[in-house]
């Protein structure tokens, strides 16, 4: 364990420092950012202002959701797009190998040897919405401590969808294709999800569980269904996770069977 | 005192299946809802023994199998049939013991760090492969020593040569001391100084570990300055397994004759000598086989005008690329020393 938190610190300083020898795409991913971000902010801002209220939401409490969607962002952008994206290169420059000969789990490697600071401006405007948001509410400091655990589930989440569709580039080298779907899917967990017709509600536990990862932190921070969810999100969380290993056992299964 | 081998392989194959596809249009169309597949018989019951601090060429053309092999010896694939053994573990395995114990080299790919000085991704593996801070820094210094790359730790990869790329390849990929070396064209695309550079220190770190190495090269030069042992494959199936002086006697029958003369002697004149391989007006070069060297000379002596002549061995490359053109493959013949 201790081995593994090592290399993680030496993962993600290395490719920090790698990217900070391109300083201008910092800067420019946090203006791309903030714009995205105020971009949501007016549309929520529009929906609301003629009083409809969606789902029986209050701006407010969208306004949280949106804060837990750009959190959400901010850990694909730093992390999961920037190694997930990568497994496809692997398997073609056939790099892949030199991962597989490492005394390391390979998951592991896989999934964290990048980290990118473009992620990081969202990281700041999310807690900013939820700050404001927070206040707006009269949300306290447990609140917001109780928020985190579903939040970590939400991303776990999200996490194992998109390994294990990462992984599928071992046998479909244009993969990185079902990654835009699953990221344009993503952009519902923008609104909260009972603002949604029923067969979309259920789409977005189920399917793409885009719920537990902005509406069920939402839920919990304002004590609503509070237990159920996380103990659903939990449950859940897991089983994605396990799930993504073993079908990452079965892809690399294939590909030392059959590649050349 | 009896030793295990430390890489032993018996009967090792892999059997690979592939779409067979036609071409045109309509073809490709039928291929894409009805696939026809075919057996392709990358390896064939290979079977050979290495043992401890021995330094191995593995020669064969394109397609041989060679890569197919190292990658079922590393444990990147599992064989379809046979068995194979490495530092008493089972590759495919992979288990992270295993895996400390062996290291891959493959010309043609880095792991390094692009952006980055190598110290970075050496740091990276130094962590991986758990080698404590104080062996790290006695590790680097030797080997940078020994690679002459102390001046280069700090500089970004990209910034560094075809050759000194390779060196610090090597680096990365020996840090954690493995036993076992597989190495796939660790010279590709270097200059003849860094070929060199790289061999010499491959013989050192050989020598001064005690490493086993088994090595894949296309250039001849590599396999003669370091291999005393060769393996060759061709379509799969091991052809010769032995020495490298072996293989050479047994493959180039035929010595070069190179004779000038006096005043201009034809080709017809020649080829009743011997097989010709080249005239140039007042020299030619005369492929003699070994059994009637002394016989065609004393001949070539008495009735031509012989000004100068010389004996030499062709050169390895051309030797090889005849037996991979080909000919001599077709009546293989094993010889094994295990």
């Amino acid at each position: 364990m201790q081995r593994y938190l090592t290399v993680m610190r030496l993962f993600w300083s290395t490719s920090l420092a790698a990217e900070m020898e391109y300083r201008t795409n910092f800067a420019l991913a946090a203006v791309v950012s903030l714009g995205n971000m105020v971009g949501s902010v007016f549309a929520l801002y529009l929906l609301f202002s003629t009083g409809y209220l969606p789902g029986g939401w209050k701006f407010e409490q969208a306004m949280l959701v949106l804060g837990f969607f750009t959190l959400m962002n901010a850990f694909a952008n730093a992390v999961l797009r920037v190694n997930l994206s990568r497994i496809v290169q692997h398997v073609q420059d056939g790099t892949l190998d030199f991962i597989l000969l490492k005394p390391i789990d390979s998951q592991f490697w896989l999934s964290t040897r990048n980290f990118s600071a473009w992620g990081l401006p969202n990281v700041a405007y999310g807690l900013i919405v939820l700050m404001w948001a927070g206040r707006a509410l009269d949300l306290n400091v447990s609140q917001y401590a109780m928020a985190i655990l579903p939040l970590v589930l939400g991303l776990i989440v999200l996490y194992s969808a998109w390994f294990t569709l990462g992984a599928t580039s071992i046998w479909f080298v244009e993969v990185h294709n079902v990654t835009h779907v699953l990221h344009a899917l993503l952009e519902a967990g923008r609104y909260p999800l009972t603002a949604y017709p029923v067969i979309y509600q259920f789409f977005f536990t189920f399917v793409v569980p885009v719920a537990f990862m902005t509406t069920v932190p939402a839920w919990v921070m304002m004590g609503e269904h509070a237990v159920t969810w996380v103990a659903g999100g939990a449950a859940f969380a897991f089983g994605a996770f396990v799930f993504s290993r073993i079908f990452w056992r079965f892809a690399l299964r294939y590909y030392t069977s059959a590649s050349s | 005192m009896l030793t295990m081998p430390v890489i032993e392989c018996q009967q090792l194959s892999k059997r690979f299946r592939v779409g067979v596809k036609e071409p045109g249009f309509l073809k490709t169309v039928r291929h894409f809802f009805h696939r026809r597949y075919r057996n392709v018989d990358a390896v064939k019951d290979v079977c050979f023994a290495i043992d401890e601090g021995e330094f191995v060429g593995f020669l064969g053309p394109n397609g041989a199998g060679k890569t197919t092999t190292l990658k079922m010896l590393t444990g990147l694939i599992h064989p379809t049939a046979g068995s194979v053994r490495v530092v008493d573990h089972t590759p495919y395995q992979r288990r992270h013991e295993f895996l400390r114990q062996i290291t891959l080299v493959m010309g043609q790919k880095q792991q390094l760090i692009w952006d980055l000085p190598a110290m970075d991704s050496l740091r990276i593996n130094a962590a991986v492969y758990r080698v404590p801070d104080d062996q790290f820094k006695q590790r680097v210094d030797e080997l940078s020593d020994m690679l002459n790359l102390e001046h280069l730790l700090h500089q970004p990869v990209r910034k560094l040569s075809l050759g000194e790329r390779m060196k610090m390849e090597l680096m990365a990929a020996l840090l954690h001391q493995p036993r076992v070396l597989f190495l796939d064209e660790p010279t590709l695309g270097l200059d003849i100084n860094a070929q060199a550079a790289v061999r010499a220190f491959l013989r050192q770190y050989n020598q001064r570990y005690n490493a086993t190495v088994l090595m894949t090269s296309h250039y001849m030069a590599d396999i003669t300055a370091l291999c005393k042992r060769v393996i060759v494959i061709h379509e799969g199936t091991l052809i010769h397994d032995g020495g490298l002086d072996e293989l050479l006697e047994r493959m180039a029958p035929h010595r070069e004759v190179t004779i000038e003369f006096e005043r201009e002697v034809t080709a017809e004149r020649l080829a009743a000598f011997a097989e010709v391989e080249s005239v140039n007006a007042e020299s030619a070069t005369l492929l003699v086989r070994r059994d009637e060297l002394t016989r065609t000379l004393d001949r070539l002596l008495d009735e031509l005008p012989v000004v100068d002549l010389t004996v030499t061995d062709p050169p390895v490359e051309k030797i090889i690329g005849q037996l991979f053109a080909g000919g001599s493959v077709s009546s293989p013949q094993v010889t094994s020393d295990t």
